[in-house]
Formats: structure tokens, sequence, C-alpha cells
């Protein structure tokens, strides 16, 4: 379980995060929804300690973050930004052992040359394992990050908009996969999304933030209704059941 | 793998036939006259190799671009103008007549100092804009010239024009007192440095991912600038600052490493660009003088030629 | 009817006049030898050293000044970009690569021979630059100043490397570093055209501030932009090898002199002109003067004291664009 309790952030006279109070439950897909400039992006990267907290504080199965050596977090807890990786002349395969750092700290054992190996698998990226970074379209790179990410191995996985650069395709084979190993592995999944009907169809729990403030926190069926969207979006918008999930029509 | 230490190795076996050629050339002889005085210049030119090259990869790694490097930034220049002030107030005679080896860590201390306030400004001023803190750093390291040329014209009115005009590095006129000291912090940074090896290749994923990884960034990159800073004041205090206005032997060196090392890791790439810088400036002084006859015109060359990389650099990115 | 853009000119102007005048006649005043204004009518001696050495020496300043701020003008509208300047495009360098490669060729050659020849390398040299920097996307501002730079140190070490080999460095660093010290009557008369020219920019001002507004306006306008291009950088070319040769190179005067300008009464050639060649005349004059001052009875170089100066302030002015989109 996550626990967030009074965090602001503020930036000059700005403030990005107004005293958020939250329980992120343990086990599941957590999905952060919200309207730009929600703060979502500012939380997730508070949570994985990218940034220092200044107000308040977060805690991990009741472990404190800002007390935490940050390499041993490196093993609790996973996290991929927008931030492009930068010197991208690393293959595939180095990539994902790179997400071994934390366990092997450069000298790779057998074990996590099977983890890559698996993952490699995983991700359908064996064909492409010894390209270089560089070679690759904008959705083959993001599929080797999250591939990086899960051979990391934590039991707290943070995304912030893993789905960019992907189409129909992979979005959705990506979200399916994400399910199946958090529920497999037991691990918790918080994942910022922009596209809500994802968050409708494959997370346990919702939070939908707006203006630096937590507005909605529940289930799918709690949270996706017609008001609330009308409240956060400022959209009219459908909300209808497909194949037992909530679905917001919101593009007609 | 084997294809990487095949390139290091193969480095390493000419390094040692370049030295080998250094020390014996010419010698008419007079052995005894001859080396000692060449196996002192060949280890101010191996340390010089040495701490330029490590300084300009490590730089590189941290900011994580392959154009900028300490000396473009003007932090070669910076330690010129530290002594300087530092005679100007500690007052001229008493100290000049110090220690060398207190002299040099005095000034190693301030240059730390001084370095880390530089290195802020220019992220601060620089930003995102490449070209905005590299031009910044440019003009930083010709104040910091101008201001020590006045200071010394200042100190000592007599100074002759030649020597402030073009203070070209000179590896025949080095600092024969901080040999030792060199020597000294070159060793001291070899074990400290080559244990972060696997560490500053998780570098290369970019703050985010390194944060992630369990790298305590802040605290680790000022760690390394730190050492930037050291190994630089070593090699300026040793010969003298390279290049006018700025020096490109680093950039030369690192872009000749990546390319020969053939792999982004730094269990390669630091003692490749070690190697490199090494040979470059053993085997050309080794030419220039025995062979060629040339005068002290080595780095002079060598600016030629890291201007032409540099503009080769920064002109063939803007196309793609 | 006088805008306020006038108005603030004029003051500029006056100011500026007012400023040289009162530098000029301290310059006369300071120098090594004994002078004393009183004795100016008493003794012959006096005159003398007015003649064949202050007053030489303060007209000298304030054409090298005042030509080389309007020469750093002139690039900054051809280009179209704030923060270049003859030693920033490979002129000086090219220029003195020049002189170089004539004292070794044909050293018998007559001085208006090798000028000329230092004027065609410095031509050449910014045409080289100014096809590099074609390269390069026209929002990237910033790189052309850095280009420029090191484009200037190549040919520098190009010329350090000839000057090593025939030992000639003392002569190549004569006109790397701007000094007034030797300069007496019939040493520098040459600066005199390098005034004329600046003067010339005058009267094609208006021309000039028209092909700084763009292709389209000045095609529009029927503006000959090729002859003005060219009249432009062959004025430039010529300070810059006139200023060379007879006092050697000053850097960043060409630079800061018109930004300044700039900053305080806006871009119109004409109007700001004046105040760019009397503000760099007072710069250059002031810190020549100071140079003489700081350390009396000797003689710091004028590049030394502006290097920090024009450094200072091009920093200042660089670092002032932190809120600006560049």
């Amino acid at each position: 379980m996550i626990h967030i309790e009074n965090v602001s952030h503020h930036i000059g006279k700005q403030t990005i995060l107004n005293n958020i109070r939250l329980e992120i439950p343990a086990g599941g897909i957590t999905a952060l929804i919200g309207p730009n400039g929600a703060g979502k992006s500012t939380l997730l990267s508070l949570m994985a300690r990218l940034q220092p907290l200044t107000h308040g504080s977060i805690r991990y199965n009741g472990r404190d973050l800002a007390a935490t050596p940050t390499a041993e977090m490196a093993r609790k807890l996973a996290i991929l930004t927008q931030e492009g990786s930068v010197q991208s002349r690393i293959s595939v395969r180095d990539l994902l052992m790179f997400g071994r750092f934390p366990y092997h700290q450069g000298r790779p054992q057998a074990l996590d040359r099977e983890i890559v190996a698996a993952a490699l698998h995983e991700f359908g990226l064996e064909p492409l394992a010894e390209r270089y970074l560089t070679e690759l379209s904008g959705g083959q790179r993001q599929r080797a990050m999250i591939a990086m990410v899960f051979c990391q191995q934590t039991d707290y996985v943070l995304l912030d908009e893993p789905l960019n650069n992907l189409d129909m395709y992979y979005a959705k084979s990506l979200m399916q996969l994400l399910q199946r190993l958090t529920h497999e592995h037991k691990r918790t999944t918080v994942v910022v999304l922009h596209d809500i009907n994802q968050a409708a169809a494959y997370a346990d729990h919702i939070i939908a933030m707006q203006h630096g403030q937590v507005a909605f926190a529940g289930t799918p069926d709690e949270v996706f209704t017609e008001a609330n969207i009308k409240t956060l979006f400022n959209m009219d918008a459908a909300v209808i059941d497909y194949a037992g999930k909530k679905l917001v029509v919101h593009h007609v | 793998m084997p294809s990487e230490k095949r390139n290091l190795l193969l480095a390493a076996l000419l390094l040692a036939a370049a030295s080998a050629l250094f020390m014996t050339l010419n010698a008419r002889g007079m052995w005894d006259f001859v080396l000692p005085l060449r196996a002192a210049k060949l280890l101010a030119i191996l340390l010089v190799a040495y701490a330029i090259g490590v300084s300009t990869l490590l730089f590189q790694t941290l900011t994580h671009n392959p154009i900028l490097t300490p000396s473009l930034l003007g932090f070669d220049t910076l330690y010129v103008f530290l002594q300087t002030l530092l005679v100007l107030v500690l007052g001229g005679i008493g100290y000049v007549q110090l220690n060398p080896a207190w002299k040099f860590s005095g000034e190693m201390l301030v240059m730390l100092g001084g370095s880390m306030l530089l290195f802020q400004v220019l992220l601060r001023q620089g930003g995102r804009d490449l070209a905005r803190m590299i031009l910044i750093g440019v003009i930083f390291g010709i104040f910091f010239r101008s201001i020590t040329g006045l200071l010394q014209r200042l100190m000592d009115p007599e100074a002759f024009a030649v020597a402030q005009a073009f203070s070209y590095a000179s590896f025949n006129s080095f600092n024969r007192q901080l040999l030792w000291p060199a020597l000294l912090v070159v060793l001291a940074s070899m074990p400290l440095l080559w244990r972060e090896r696997h560490r500053l290749d998780v570098h290369l994923l970019g703050r985010d991912q390194a944060v992630n990884l369990g790298i305590a960034y802040q605290r680790h990159t000022l760690w390394l600038l730190a050492w930037v800073a050291v190994l630089v004041a070593t090699a300026t205090a040793l010969v003298g600052p390279f290049g006018y206005p700025v020096s490109f032997f680093g950039l030369l060196v690192c872009a000749l490493a990546n390319h020969f090392a053939g792999t982004l890791r730094h269990n390669v790439r630091l003692p490749m660009v070690f190697l490199v810088a090494a040979l470059l400036l053993v085997g050309g002084q080794t030419l220039f003088e025995h062979v060629l006859g040339m005068q002290a015109v080595l780095s002079v060359v060598v600016e030629f030629a890291g201007g032409l990389v540099f503009l080769y650099l920064i002109l063939r990115k803007k196309q793609t | 009817m006088q805008t306020k853009m006038q108005a603030e000119s004029r003051l500029l102007n006056w100011g500026s006049a007012a400023a040289l005048l009162l530098l000029f006649a301290v310059s006369l005043s300071v120098g090594v030898a004994d002078f004393s204004w009183r004795n100016l009518f008493a003794m012959p001696d006096e005159w003398q050293l007015l003649l064949t050495s202050r007053l030489p020496r303060t007209f000298a300043i304030v054409l090298t000044g005042a030509s080389m701020a309007v020469a750093g003008m002139i690039l900054q509208i051809l280009m179209k970009n704030r923060f270049i300047e003859p030693s920033m495009v490979g002129a000086t360098q090219s220029a003195s690569l020049g002189l170089l490669l004539m004292a070794l060729l044909f050293p018998a050659a007559t001085l208006m021979v090798k000028m000329s020849v230092a004027a065609a390398a410095a031509l050449a040299g910014m045409l080289v630059f100014m096809l590099l920097i074609r390269r390069l996307p026209p929002t990237a501002q910033l790189m052309v100043p850095l280009v420029g730079i090191i484009f200037g140190s190549i040919i520098e070490s190009a010329a350090v490397f000839v000057a090593y080999e025939t030992e000639t460095l003392q002569l190549l660093s004569v006109w790397h570093l701007g000094d007034f010290s030797g300069v007496l009557l019939g040493r520098y008369e040459l600066l005199w055209l390098a005034g004329l020219l600046a003067l010339a920019a005058y009267l094609i001002a208006d021309r000039l501030t028209i092909l700084g507004l763009g292709e389209t306006v000045s095609i529009n306008l029927g503006l000959n932009r090729q002859t003005i291009l060219w009249a432009g950088l062959v004025i430039v070319a010529l300070i810059t090898s006139l200023v060379v040769v007879t006092v050697g190179s000053i850097p960043f005067i060409g630079l800061v002199v018109p930004n300044i300008v700039s900053r305080l009464v806006g871009d119109k050639l004409r109007q700001s002109l004046p105040a760019v060649a009397l503000l760099g005349a007072v710069l250059v004059l002031s810190c020549d003067i100071i140079g003489r001052l700081i350390r009396y009875p000797f003689e710091i170089p004028v590049a030394t004291v502006f290097g920090v100066l024009g450094t200072v302030l091009f920093l200042a002015l660089l670092m002032k664009r932190s809120g600006h989109a560049v």
C-alpha cells in the first residue's frame, strides 16, 4: 500500500499539488487520470523520488520514501517517465540488462540474463534484441523501455503515460500484459493514462485529479459517471457499459 | 567483447612503441643526459593525457553531450585566473615562495569551489539551449583569460606581449616541481574513478532512469564534477592552458576514443580515451620534434584538428 | 515633431559627443613624457610632443573605436545576428594571416599592397564563414557567434603554426594584440581611411537598414541586394585590415557597442550610426586612458583592458536575455 499524506508541491508562486491525501491499494492497477495540468506527472515523480518532497510524506508499506536509501528503493519501485532515453547507441538487450542494475551493480549474473531473456520474450522484443535503440521506431523503443522497467522486478511500478507512441494494437496488448503481470506477480502498478477508456477497461482503482487535488477516487464503476466526467473534463459525455466495463463516449 | 579488448591492446602496444621512440630517437648516444630529461617529459605528457582525456569523458557523460567539454566552458582558464588571483590576494613574493605542493593543494581547493560555481551559472543560464550555454562558457573562458592577462600586467608590467598573446600549452617547458604532486593526484583518481565505471554507464540512460535505478544522482554528479575540476586543474598547472581561445584537445580525443572503442561502456572508453590522448601527444611530439624537426608546435596542430572536429560535429548535427 | 525615439537618439548623440571631447582632452594630457598645458605656449617642445605623439595617438584611438564599432554594426545587419563582429566571423584572423604571408613571401611590397591583400584575405574568410553558417537553421541565433569564434580560432592556429615555423611569432603577436603605444605621426594615417569608410556606411545607411528587414522587403522596395551586400562586406573587410595593420586586433568593440546603442535607441541605422561611432570612440578611448594610468608609468595595451570590459559586457548582454526566446 502507498500512503500519500499532505503532499504539496510549488513552483515559484504556482501550486502544482495541493495537500494530496491518498491511499493506493496494494496489488492491481491504479490509474491516474485527469485533465492537463492536474498534477499527475508531478505526483508520480514525487512518488518515485525523482523530485525531492518538500511538504508531506509518502510511505511504501510503511517505509518512508524520504528516509530510505535510494539504492534500496530501486529494488522496491520502478518508474518510467516521458523523458526519452538520451544516449541511444545501446542495444535492446543491454537496455533491459540496465533494468537489473539495482541488483547486479554492473556485474550481471546468470539469473539476470534469464530475466532479461524472459522479458524479451514476454514483450515480443526477441527479433530486436541486438538492434540499437536509435534504429527502432518510437513504439518499439517504448516497448523496450517498459520491458526494462519490468526487468527491475519491483513490487511497485509507476508508469507515466506509457501508451504514448503506441498504436492501437500495441496499446491494447501492453495494457493486457500489464494487467496479467500485475496480477500474476502480485505487483502494484500506478499508471498515468490519457485515454480514460483504457483506464476504465484495465484498472482496478481510479484516481481522478484536477487542479492539483484529488477529485474522485474509487473503482471504475464508481468514478466513471456522466456527472463526474462533466466535472473533470467539462464535457457532456455518455457513459455506457460494454463487455462488463464502463465506456466513455467522449469523441462525438 | 573481444574486438573491444583487441582495440585497447592495439592502442596500448602503439603507445608503448611511441614511448620507446620518444625516449630513444635522435639521442646521439648521450643517454645519461637525454634519458632522465625525456623520462620526465614523457611522464608529464602521460599525466596530461590522462587528466584531460578522462576529465572530458566524465564531463560528456555527466552532461549527456558529446560536444561539451570542460575547456569549452572555460574551466581551464578559470583555474589560471584563480591561480593569479591567489597570488594577488595572498601577496606576491610570499605566496610564490611557498612549497609548490602546498600551493597546488590550495589552488585545487579554490578550483573546486570556483568550478562548481561556474557550472551552476552555466546550467542556469544555458538551460535547454545548448548553443547558449556553450557560447556563454566560451565567453567566460575568454573573460578569464583577459582578466588574467590584465592582472599579470598589473603585477609585472614588463611581461612580454608574446607570452600573453598566445599561451599555447608547452610540453617543453612544463612545471617540473608539480610532476610528483600531479602524479599523486592521477594515481589517487584511478581506483576511485575505475570503481565508478558501471554507474557511469547508467548515466547514459538520462537523469530519470539513473535515479530510478538507484543512483544518488545529485551526489554522484557532484563527486564526478569535483574530479573533473581536479583533473583539469592538474593538467593546466602542469603545462598551462591549451589552445586559444578554447582548447579542443579533449573534444578531439573523446571523439576519437568513442570511435575506436566501439561501445558506450566506460570500462572500455575510460582506458581508451587515455590511450588515444597519450598516443596523440607522445606520437605527435616524437613526430614533430624528432622526425620533422619542427619546434613546439604540436599543441597548435592539435587545436587546429580539434577545432575542425568541433565544427564538423556542430554543423553536422544541425543538418539532421 | 520629434518622436521619443528621436529625442533619445539626439540625447545619446550629444552626450557621447560631449564625453568624447572631454576624453579627447584627457587623452592629450596623459602620457609618460612630461607635458603640461600651461607650457604649451611657452615651450616649442610641448607642441612637438602634442603633434607627433599625443594628437596622432588620440586620433588613432577615436578612428579605431568609431570604425570598428560601425563595422560590427554593418555585419550584424548583413548577417541578421546581434552577436557578431569582425573578430567573430574570421575577418580579423584572416587579415592577420594574410599580412603574415605577405611579410614572409613578399616582404618588399608596399604597405598599400600588403593592406589590400589583407583586406582580400579578410573578405575571403568572411565568405567561407557565410558558406559554413548556411548549414545552420535560421532559429539557431547563438550558434552563429559560436561557430564564428571557433572558425576564427582555427584560422589563428594556422597562422600561429606558420609563425612558429618561420620564427615570426613576435610579428604575429603585434597584429594580435591591439596596442596604441606605438602610434606616432606618420604611422597611423591609414586609419583616416577607416574613418572615411565608416562615413561611407552612413551614406548607404538607409539601404543597409532595408536589407536588414529581409529578402522580401528588400526586393519589394527595389533594392539591389547583391550590390549592397558586397558593399557592406568590402567596407568591413577594409576597416578590419586597416585597423589590424596599424594597431592590431581589438575584439568585442564591434559586438558590444552596436548592441548597447540598439538597446537604448533602436535599430534605425541613419539615426543610430553616429551614436555607434561616438560610443565606440568613447569606450576605446576610456580603455586606453585607463591602460595608461592604471600602472603609470607603464602602459597596458588597450586590447587587454577592453578584453575584460568587452567580455563582461558581452556576458551581460547574453545573460540578460534569459527571459526572451532567442
